[in-house]
């Protein structure tokens, strides 16, 4: 059995030097997250507390999605666990903030921190082996958390979950409103989402794609690729742990059905059909997997086959999803040559 | 004189088939040398053994005298051994002149300096320079999957020198360049082997080419050294002539 | 003792389904890089459409089960190939994966919106009786299970190995390239590992679904252990899925007989971490060199 060859272009070009000078600080992307953040800001007036709270849960969801687009869509490693890690962060945050009086910020800290190191432990001997054997082992860690959830009553509550879980406060202002915590979800998304913009740009960045395209040429440059590729995973768990922190409190009550095998399944798809590789993807992303159905209540739980039927679809005409297709489309109401591969 | 690179001895077999079967030989500080043998003879099995891409069934290899045998390439490459692959192995999503930047990145700073400081790792005026040096000036923007395969190939060895490396194994450099490139490589090579002291090792077909850029030159066969010795000798030597001619 | 041999009974019959589904995970793999993410819903839904044929037909059992098996094999083995993984291979291995996701979510929501969500009862063709071994009560369709599955793994093996049909599909599994070279119409191949694969999963759901019932989600637990089975065996030999899937069976049952039920599930996967960790190249399966 020899290796694939091409494994996983999935993703297209990395969006690394689009203005000419390396040290430009500012590109068309910060600028969209920038835009964007203040338009979140304002969108949910006058939109109730539902449509508030779907809004928040497109951001939340978006950030276990950037992760995952970390892992996927820049690294090129299948892991099927992202879900799990968001419960990992969410219960963790749940456990910390009810039980143990911690602080929602310190919970968030921890929740990234724990889920950043269960990446290093898992991914090390998986990785050693050989970069698909990353799926089979976050595959079976799925399955094992989903147990410990389900079955650990004196810890998670079993199938009965975690309830209300409180909202933080802000230097002493009270986030337990839709609008404020909406506010609050926007800074925090706003927030990781810069990091890993400044994240994919750095030379780390660099070596991500490197390694995604081309391993062993990337090894003989220098590259440790054992070392990036285990970082990529890791980190891109962290950002499940930090979604999973800011769900917990979203939703007041968590039990273990949106960790589940099939949800990870569900942000992986998510992932492909916003545009692997595209850091603006994920929010398309989550759009679809998300929001959408809430807008098409009366497709109930067909959507699920629909949206997942789509995104077979756009895996053949254009496995680089959504963000690919405007790029496509772009490049040609503007007459440039898109980068059609 | 200084041995750069030792090699004792290796063997490296896949199932039944013994692809490098017992070769040694050395590299002396400064000097470039070159490996001839006809397909199949194993050259490139024989770089892949040295340079940690392939475990050797058994021998040694060493740097500097130390010993480097089943090193990881990464690390190899970080005491200042590089190398080119037989095929193209450019990034084609990154402009050139990433290209050259990702080359070098690893070898500037640490990991945290490389998440938290520059972007170019302080490598945008080297990178340039060697833009220069290898006359890829105007592409520097462009995507390394856009250009020629001549100019790709130009960019392949450009990123194999970024770090400025002791030693660099070249696997066929001139293969499918065309001849007015191919003056300018060996020009190339050259002056980084006059100026910088690097040490070269250079697996190759075309005959011309390393009989006018080597110093010193070794023949396989079948796995085996065949002969051994400057360009002269080996154009000289019968055993040579049989093996290339002989079938 | 007797509980030992019944509980090591049930477990190589659950084995022997595991095996089932691994092995044509196995070849799939093979001959087209395909890893195949929907391989448990592969094995649920056979029998879901056979009692849907049933239903909407009011067809006997025998013409019902007979149209759900064709249109089961003609649409996931070679609709598959032909409408899934030919045009996504060229984009990639990592793309037909995650496809291959959307696809187990498609049938799993499908078939539970479908036909139900309940688990169903599906026909048995062996008496629910246990008959009795050494002091230990042994169920008869445990035993058909086995006898069945053995029957069809043998038949496969013989046709593997001993016809010209199956050595050439063995070559091209082991090497497209040369295959080709050979005159081996590559191609009609691969398609022929699809159409197997989906012929194993039809007998692994006629086999297993008596027991299990007919439900919706039952590919999860089957898939999951199929790839550990895959994997435990050395992920690319036929007789390594066999070993791995009996291993993963027998295991399985004796946890949930002496470990814990409700951490039965973890058993197994401990296993895979233990060869992952030790022998990642799997019971049955070679070392694979570093290529350039």
């Amino acid at each position: 059995m020899s290796a694939p060859a091409t494994d996983g272009r999935l993703a297209s070009s990395p969006r690394l030097a689009r203005l000419p000078g390396l040290g430009g600080a500012i590109d068309g992307t910060f600028l969209t997250l920038v835009i964007g953040a203040a338009i979140l800001w304002f969108a949910p007036v006058g939109m109730g507390r539902y449509g508030t709270y779907v809004l928040s849960l497109w951001l939340v969801m978006s950030i276990a999605v950037m992760g995952l687009n970390l892992t996927l869509g820049y690294a090129g490693l299948k892991s099927l666990a992202q879900a799990a890690f968001m419960g990992l962060g969410a219960y963790t945050t749940a456990l910390l903030t009810t039980k143990a009086g911690v602080s929602w910020y310190a919970a968030f800290a921890l929740s990234g921190l724990l889920t950043f190191a269960v990446g290093i432990v898992l991914g090390f001997p998986a990785l050693r082996v050989k970069a698909h054997y990353l799926a089979f082992v976050t595959l079976a860690f799925s399955t094992l958390i989903w147990l410990i959830l389900r079955n650990e009553q004196w810890l998670t509550g079993g199938v009965f979950g975690i309830s209300n879980i409180n909202r933080p406060e802000f230097f002493g202002i009270k986030l337990f409103g839709a609008l404020e915590f909406h506010r609050f979800v926007v800074a925090v998304t706003f927030i990781l989402a810069v990091a890993l913009w400044w994240l994919i740009r750095s030379p780390w960045g660099r070596a991500f794609t490197a390694l995604r395209e081309n391993p062993i040429r990337a090894a003989s440059l220098g590259i440790d690729t054992r070392t990036y590729t285990l970082l990529a995973f890791a980190i891109g768990s962290a950002y499940a742990g930090f979604a999973g922190a800011l769900y917990a409190p979203l939703v007041e009550f968590i039990d273990p059905s949106p960790f589940s095998l099939s949800q990870s399944f569900f942000l992986l798809l998510m992932v492909v059909a916003g545009g692997a590789g595209y850091l603006l993807g994920p929010f398309v992303g989550a759009l679809l997997g998300v929001v959408l159905p809430e807008w098409l209540r009366f497709a109930g739980s067909l959507y699920l086959i629909i949206f997942a039927a789509i995104v077979m679809l756009l895996l053949i005409a254009c496995p680089q999803g959504v963000s690919g297709l405007m790029e496509r489309g772009w490049a040609k109401l503007t007459g440039k040559r898109g980068d059609a591969r | 004189m200084n041995q750069v690179l030792e090699v004792n001895n290796l063997h490296k077999a896949f199932g039944g088939i013994k692809a490098v079967n017992g070769v040694s030989f050395s590299v002396n500080e400064g000097e470039i040398l070159g490996i001839i043998g006809p397909n199949g003879c194993g050259k490139s099995t024989l770089f892949n053994c040295i340079l940690g891409q392939l475990e050797p069934t058994e021998g040694a290899v060493k740097l500097d005298g130390r010993d480097v045998t089943n090193m990881r390439p990464s690390d190899l490459n970080r005491l200042g051994v590089s190398r080119t692959f037989q095929l193209l192995q450019v990034f084609p999503e990154l402009t050139v002149r990433e290209n050259l930047i990702l080359a070098g990145q690893e070898h500037q700073g640490s990991m945290l300096s490389r998440l938290f400081g520059a972007r170019d790792a302080g490598l945008t005026e080297k990178a340039e320079q060697m833009i220069g040096f290898f006359k890829l000036g105007h592409l520097a923007d462009a995507k390394a999957g856009g250009l020629s395969y001549g100019q790709q190939k130009l960019l392949d060895a450009a990123m194999a020198f970024m770090a400025g490396p002791r030693l660099v194994l070249l696997d066929e450099p001139a293969g499918g360049v065309n001849l007015t490139m191919l003056g300018d490589l060996k020009e190339r090579l050259r002056a980084i082997n006059a100026e910088q002291g690097a040490t070269f090792v250079v697996i190759e077909h075309n005959m011309d080419f390393v009989m006018s850029l080597c110093s010193r030159v070794i023949v396989l066969a079948e796995g085996k050294v065949l002969a051994q010795g400057t360009p002269a000798e080996v154009r000289a030597n019968p055993a040579v002539i049989e093996a290339y001619l002989g079938h | 003792m007797a509980e030992f041999i019944a509980y090591l009974i049930a477990g190589i019959a659950t084995g022997a389904i595991y095996a089932l589904a691994a092995i044509g995970f196995t070849l799939v793999w093979q001959t087209s890089q395909t890893i195949n993410f929907a391989q448990g819903e592969f094995v649920m839904l056979p029998a879901v459409l056979v009692l849907l044929a049933i239903k909407l037909f009011g067809a006997p059992v025998w013409l019902g089960a007979l149209i759900g098996i064709a249109a089961f094999i003609l649409i996931f083995g070679v609709g598959f190939k032909l409408a899934v993984v030919d045009p996504m291979i060229r984009h990639g291995v990592l793309p037909l994966a995650i496809a291959t996701m959307a696809l187990s979510i498609i049938m799993k929501e499908g078939a539970k919106d479908g036909f139900s969500a309940e688990a169903q009862n599906f026909p048995s063709f062996v008496p629910t009786q246990t008959i009795e071994v050494f002091g230990a009560a042994i169920s008869l369709q445990h035993l058909a299970i086995i006898a069945c599955a053995f029957a069809v793994i043998g038949l496969l093996q013989w046709f593997v190995g001993g016809t010209r049909l199956g050595r050439q599909m063995q070559a091209t599994a082991q090497n497209p390239t040369v295959a080709r070279i050979l005159g081996i119409p590559v191609e009609r191949m691969v398609l022929l590992t699809f159409v197997i694969n989906a012929a194993l999963a039809v007998v692994a759901s006629v086999l297993i679904s008596p027991i299990y019932l007919a439900k919706f989600s039952n590919g999860e637990v089957i898939g999951l252990f199929a790839f550990i089975a895959a994997i435990v065996g050395g992920f690319n030999q036929v007789r390594g899925a066999l070993v791995g899937g009996l291993l993963v069976g027998v295991v399985d049952s004796l946890a949930a007989a002496y470990v814990s039920s409700s951490y039965r599930l973890a058993v197994p996967l401990v296993l895979l971490v233990v060869i992952i960790l030790l022998k990642p190249e799997g019971l049955m399966g070679r070392r694979e060199e570093r290529r350039v």
